[in-house]
């Protein structure tokens, strides 16, 4: 059982160059031919928050005082998951070419596509920092706090990656299926709305969204200034290492019957 | 002297329902009629031989007798349905030349994802950079995407890398059919260096001959089962003679 332990964090560090270089291909294929290249991952969040405060400012104005940093804070968390977690989906089935004539750790694939979405979040949080400084939002000493939460997301979505991506090679339903929950899940999370609106059964089932403990913790910090209860924490820990977990245990279980399906 | 590689009762099955099943409408139709694991077929049956360093195995056998599904077992990309293997030291695979190319990606850069994939560092493969171009003869295209190459180019690239350094274990997928005479002659020159230092290969092909230049030992697989075993003029001449 040691020793298998130790070949696999072996295995690891042996392949840590393969994971860097997925990423860098991800990044580099996404904006290749475009003119403006790299300078989208900051210029889409701007555009999109310009374009979603426009439009719901006006409606949320008494209850939202910040309202572009308020969107933008919750909309870069939600779409770190989102995406990184929609791309590791296909991972495995796109790489088929690769699984089938070489090893490598297929788990690569999966955390490749979460990792590449985490150096995406950095570039966008740039834009959030931009526009805090163009609307005069303090700068409180808690930002220097929202790794914690960055990193629990990460660990989120790392595990539901893996799940995702496994279950992709047995049913492709789920690729067309996650696009749908992924719509669902976006309106069922106040990235642009306040969760005071809800009515208070569906504040109950609100809890049960783990992006809505990740967007709060990170809005706590961004906005409010303050560092979330131990509680909080507790809460946001154990939703990430819970997914990973079963990620883990579900990919594990499934990965060599891989190569049969694809 | 210690085996490098070795394989234990190794049996490979596949499911060869008629189609795939991959939609959960299908699962649950086929699972309800009892059909969802339904044909088995079993590639290898019961595998099992040595080798030790410097051992050169080639593998015979008609079309479908389980060639490739045994590299493949070594080569860590299939796990057995049954049985072990075991393999001693880095193994360099030429199962599909340019299998981890990315074709949106230029030379260059394919490189150095392809050495990754291989588990070298980027140091190492900045090192070997030059060596890979100049044995490929791409020097030309070095930043032209691979999309563009013809697939000569395409193998010419992939075998400088996986052949760039010598691996303890090469196998070889009769790949080498590719390129023009003077590349496969090139190509054969490289392999034969990595036999003479003493490097264990196992290599495929439909050619006797080329299996008795190269080999000292043959595997003669028959519908998955080993038929025989053993020196490879005696397993050759066998096989011819049949």
């Amino acid at each position: 059982m040691e020793q298998k332990l130790i070949s696999y964090v072996k295995t690891f560090f042996k392949y840590q160059n393969l994971l860097k270089e997925l990423v860098v291909r991800d990044i580099k294929v996404r904006y290749r031919k475009s003119v403006l290249g790299l300078l989208w991952t900051v210029l889409n969040p701007l555009l999109m928050m310009t374009v979603i405060t426009i439009v719901f400012s006006t409606i949320f104005k008494q209850s939202i005082p910040n309202f572009p940093i308020y969107f933008l804070s919750g909309s870069l968390i939600f779409s770190f998951n989102s995406e990184s977690t929609s791309n590791a989906l296909y991972s495995i089935i796109s790489n088929a070419s690769l699984i089938k004539k070489v090893y490598i750790p297929k788990y690569l694939f999966p955390l490749s596509k979460i990792v590449s979405g985490l150096v995406n979040l950095g570039f966008s949080l740039i834009a959030m920092f931009i526009v805090m400084l163009f609307t005069n939002t303090p700068f409180y000493s808690t930002l220097l706090l929202l790794p914690i939460p960055i990193a629990y997301v990460f660990v989120f979505s790392t595990g539901l990656g893996l799940i995702l991506s496994a279950a992709t090679v047995f049913f492709r339903d789920i690729a067309h299926f996650y696009n749908v929950f992924i719509l669902a899940w976006t309106y069922f999370t106040p990235i642009f709305y306040p969760a005071s609106i809800l009515p208070e059964g569906a504040m109950a089932v609100m809890k049960l969204n783990p992006m809505y403990h990740y967007i709060n913790y990170v809005r706590d910090l961004v906005l409010n200034g303050v560092f979330p209860s131990i509680r909080e924490n507790m809460i946001c820990m154990a939703i990430s290492l819970i997914t990973l977990t079963i990620g883990i245990i579900v990919f594990y279980r499934k990965q060599d019957r891989f190569v049969l399906y694809i | 002297m210690s085996a490098i590689i070795e394989l234990e009762n190794v049996s490979m099955m596949f499911n060869l329902s008629t189609e795939r099943v991959d939609n959960i409408k299908e699962y649950v139709i086929r699972m309800l009629k009892r059909q969802l694991f339904f044909r088995e077929f079993w590639a290898l049956r019961d595998i099992s031989f040595k080798l030790e360093k410097g051992d050169s195995l080639g593998v015979i056998g008609l079309n479908g007798s389980g060639k490739s599904t045994l590299l493949k077992v070594v080569a860590g990309i299939l796990k057995p349905t049954k049985g072990r293997v075991m393999v001693r030291g880095s193994v360099a695979p030429l199962i599909e030349l340019g299998a981890g190319f990315d074709a949106d990606l230029s030379a260059r850069e394919n490189i150095f994802l392809n050495g990754a994939i291989l588990g070298y560092s980027r140091e190492y493969m900045e090192e070997k950079f030059d060596e890979i171009v100049s044995f490929a003869e791409l020097q030309d295209f070095i930043d032209v995407p691979v999309k563009n190459f013809s697939s000569g180019m395409t193998a010419r690239l992939g075998f400088a890398i996986a052949t760039m350094n010598i691996p303890d274990i090469l196998i070889v997928d009769e790949v080498l059919a590719v390129g023009d005479y003077k590349f496969q002659e090139k190509s054969f020159a490289r392999m034969e260096r990595i036999i003479n230092s003493g490097a264990t290969v196992l290599f495929v092909s439909h050619s006797v001959e080329q299996v008795k230049k190269m080999c000292n030992k043959a595997l003669w697989l028959e519908h998955g089962k080993m038929k025989m075993f053993g020196d490879v003029n005696v397993v050759c001449d066998a096989y011819s003679n049949q």
